[in-house]
Order: C-alpha cells, then sequence, then structure tokens
C-alpha cells in the first residue's frame, strides 16, 4: 500500500502534541538521572519558538521498553527544550549510547531526525560507525556538551553555520 | 528486517519555495543515512494521556461546540497492508470559524468557548480509529497575498516502530483551496496528495447526529512484527 505523506505540524502543534509531563522520560528524582536541554535555531540563528523535540531511547540497560523511554518537548518563546531520562545503555552492536531524536517545527514539511550522543563516551563515540564516517566537525553537532553535575546541552541548528547533521531513515 | 524508504514523491522536499517558511528551517545539508538498528526497529508505544472525552471534541466543555458535527475515522495501516493496532493517534484542528484555540491565532474570526481542537485515541485491533469533531474552516495565513489554507485536521501518528512516526494533515473533498495550497502542493506526486484527501461516508454517517469522512493512513511499510529481542 502507498505511503500517506507528511505535513507539517504547523505553527499550533501545542494544542494537540504536548502534555505536562511529556518531557519526563523518568520522573523526577531518579538516580542517575539527567537533563538534556537546548535550543532550537532556524538558518538566520533566531529561536524556533513553534518547534516540537521528540526523543527515543533504550533504557540504561541497554533494552527497549515501549512503555518507556519517549520525551517530548514543545519549544519555548526563547526556542529552549528540555528532557529528563537517563543514559541510554549500550547496544552491544558497536554504536555508542545514543537517542534518536525527531524535530517538528511550521516550515518543515517533514520531521528532521538526528541523534544525541554522550561526551563522557569518547572512546564509544570514536567507534561509532555514524559519527565516525563523519566530517570531526559535523559528527561534534551529535554530541552533547557537558553542561555541570546531570546537565547536558544538546542545541539543534536547522540551517546554516554548524549545521546539526540530520538522519535518513 | 528494517522499514523501507519511502516511495519517491510521497514526502514533501524539506526545501519547499512556495511555503515560505522553510526558507530559514529546512537543512542545507542532505541527510545522513542511518542504517536503521535497534533504537529504529523499535517505538514507543504510548497510551495516552488518553481522557474519557479524548475522542469526542465536542463534549470537551460545558456546551457544544458550533459547526457542522462530523465524525472523522478509518484505519491505521502499514504499507504491507497490516493493521496497526494500540498506537496512539493524534489530532488537532481550528474551529468552524477557522480560528486555533492558542494564544498566537490572533486572525479575526471567533474563539468557541466550547472548542478547543485537540483529540487522542488509541487503534483498535483493526487498527481502526473515530473521532467526533466539528468541521474546521478555512483560515488566512500570510503566506503569499490572500492565502487560505484549506481546512484540515492535523494528525500524528506512532506507529510500530521510530521509522513509523508520522505527521500529516487531513482534507477534505472538493475543497476549492487545495489547488492553490503550497502545503498541499509539497508533495510531488498527485496521487499522493490525493490520499491526504478524506472522503465523505454515507454509510457511516449518524442519522439526525452528524455526517462521516473516512481517512486511512498508511505508514511505512518493511519490518514484519514488533521486534523481538533475540533469546538466549
Amino acid at each position: 500500500m502507498d505511503e500517506t505523506p507528511s505535513q507539517t505540524v504547523g505553527p499550533f502543534l501545542s494544542i494537540g502534541l504536548t502534555w505536562p509531563d511529556g518531557h519526563l522520560v523518568v520522573p523526577e528524582g531518579t538516580p542517575g538521572a539527567v537533563r538534556i536541554s537546548g535550543t532550537l535555531t532556524d538558518g538566520a540563528g533566531e529561536p524556533v519558538a513553534d518547534g516540537l523535540v521528540e526523543t527515543w531511547q533504550v533504557g540504561a540497560d541497554g533494552r527497549p521498553d515501549p512503555t518507556a523511554g519517549f520525551g517530548r518537548c514543545a519549544t519555548g518563546p526563547d526556542g529552549t527544550w528540555e528532557v529528563r531520562t537517563v543514559k541510554p545503555g549500550a547496544l552491544g552492536d558497536g554504536q555508542a549510547p545514543h537517542v534518536d531524536v525527531s524535530v517538528f517545527a511550521r516550515g518543515l514539511l517533514d520531521r528532521v531526525v538526528t541523534r544525541i550522543y554522550f561526551p563522557d563516551e569518547a572512546a564509544a563515540n570514536a567507534a561509532d560507525p555514524l559519527l565516525a564516517a563523519l566530517p570531526p566537525d559535523r559528527a561534534a553537532t551529535l554530541v552533547a556538551v557537558d553542561a555541570g553535575p546531570g546537565e547536558l546541552r544538546f542545541d539543534v541548528r536547522l540551517q546554516g553555520a554548524h549545521e546539526t547533521v540530520f538522519l535518513a531513515l | 528486517m528494517t522499514y523501507r524508504p519511502p516511495a519517491a514523491g510521497t514526502h514533501p522536499p524539506l526545501s519547499a519555495p512556495g511555503y515560505r517558511s522553510t526558507a530559514l528551517r529546512a537543512p542545507s545539508h542532505a541527510p545522513v543515512v542511518l542504517p536503521q538498528g535497534l533504537t529504529e526497529l523499535t517505538g514507543p508505544a504510548l497510551r495516552g494521556p488518553v481522557g474519557p472525552s479524548d475522542d469526542d471534541l465536542t463534549r470537551q466543555h460545558a456546551g457544544e461546540p458550533i459547526g457542522q458535527r462530523i465524525v472523522v475515522f478509518g484505519r491505521v495501516l502499514d504499507g504491507d497492508g497490516r493493521a496497526v493496532p494500540d498506537s496512539l493517534v493524534e489530532i488537532w484542528q481550528a474551529n468552524a470559524a477557522g480560528r486555533y484555540a492558542h494564544a498566537r491565532d490572533t486572525w479575526p474570526a471567533p474563539l468557541d468557548p466550547n472548542f478547543t481542537g485537540g483529540g487522542r485515541v488509541v487503534t483498535g485491533a483493526d487498527g481502526g480509529y473515530s473521532f467526533t469533531t466539528i468541521r474546521p474552516g478555512a483560515y488566512p495565513w500570510g503566506n503569499h497575498h490572500n492565502a487560505w489554507r484549506p481546512a484540515h485536521i492535523h494528525f500524528s501518528l506512532f506507529g510500530r516502530a521510530f521509522p513509523q512516526r508520522l505527521v500529516t494533515q487531513m482534507y477534505f473533498p472538493d475543497d476549492p483551496l487545495l489547488a492553490h495550497d503550497p502545503i498541499v502542493n509539497s508533495v510531488p506526486d498527485e496521487r499522493a496528495r490525493m490520499r491526504m484527501v478524506s472522503a465523505f461516508d454515507l454509510d457511516a454517517t449518524r442519522p439526525e447526529w452528524a455526517l462521516a469522512y473516512r481517512f486511512d493512513i498508511v505508514l511505512r511499510g518493511g519490518a514484519a512484527t514488533p521486534f523481538e529481542e533475540p533469546h538466549g
């Protein structure tokens, strides 16, 4: 059967796609939890205030759990978003620990997909097939930045200088 | 087994000059192909939050919203024709006057105190879903001179796994605005565009109550069943 096409979420996605604790992949206070936050910006470097960032990942044990592992956060007026989660475990397939990300916004006719890798996994990141195949400056857009205890920063730049690497599945 | 890439012409290119907002938001680089691994062959099985009136947008407030009451229903399938059961479907839409209940929608059409415009439902065993709502109005959107969006309902679907995630819009048959809409026309293949247009279904109308439109949604095909981890 032929697929239904994608269309933009438009500017009013918060009516249908948000819920209050959507950014909590794990409950507040979970031991080892990390806050991943960042800003979504456009090709002029301006914040995207009407976007949505979704995350999907395996658990800390490296196993998928369909009832957990999903986060979503609409961007605020300043383009910022956050999720609170735990670092996913290694899958044992040569890939470094990673979180898959979908970004939706007005002006995006289809979602764009990217990945968050972790800065404390230097050896695993160096061996990761996706990261290793990218020029270093491009690969760097996929690695979160350490922003203090329990804090990681991951900015998504849709276009322009330091444009985030986006993925085709 | 992995999910097949979409057929050419099905999904819009991210850069579409007729849709002005793509100019600064479409990435410049081509996407990098990612082989599908465990993270991509799985996905969330979301059950909600789905509240008691989330499938009936006409019953979310004290009074009834103004407008033509309609049933919007259909099945969620994959590209191999298999039903996608137990999967969250989310919708959002403007009211009958074409106004969204959103702080940033400020065009001079009336808000309806009895209509918010958001709905959620989980598909049944056959992939079926059904909402009761009111027919949304068209609205101007400033993309170009005298630009009007055709009436539409936004749909969000998760499918079984990450590659099947889809956000789309459902349109209404015989809408004269469809031919003029850059968002509809961003889809290269005409037959693919027509797959976003619902069908009036007289048999599904509710006598003395509501008209009915059928909208079947087809997600990517390929991977056979929900990912099973190897045992051992």
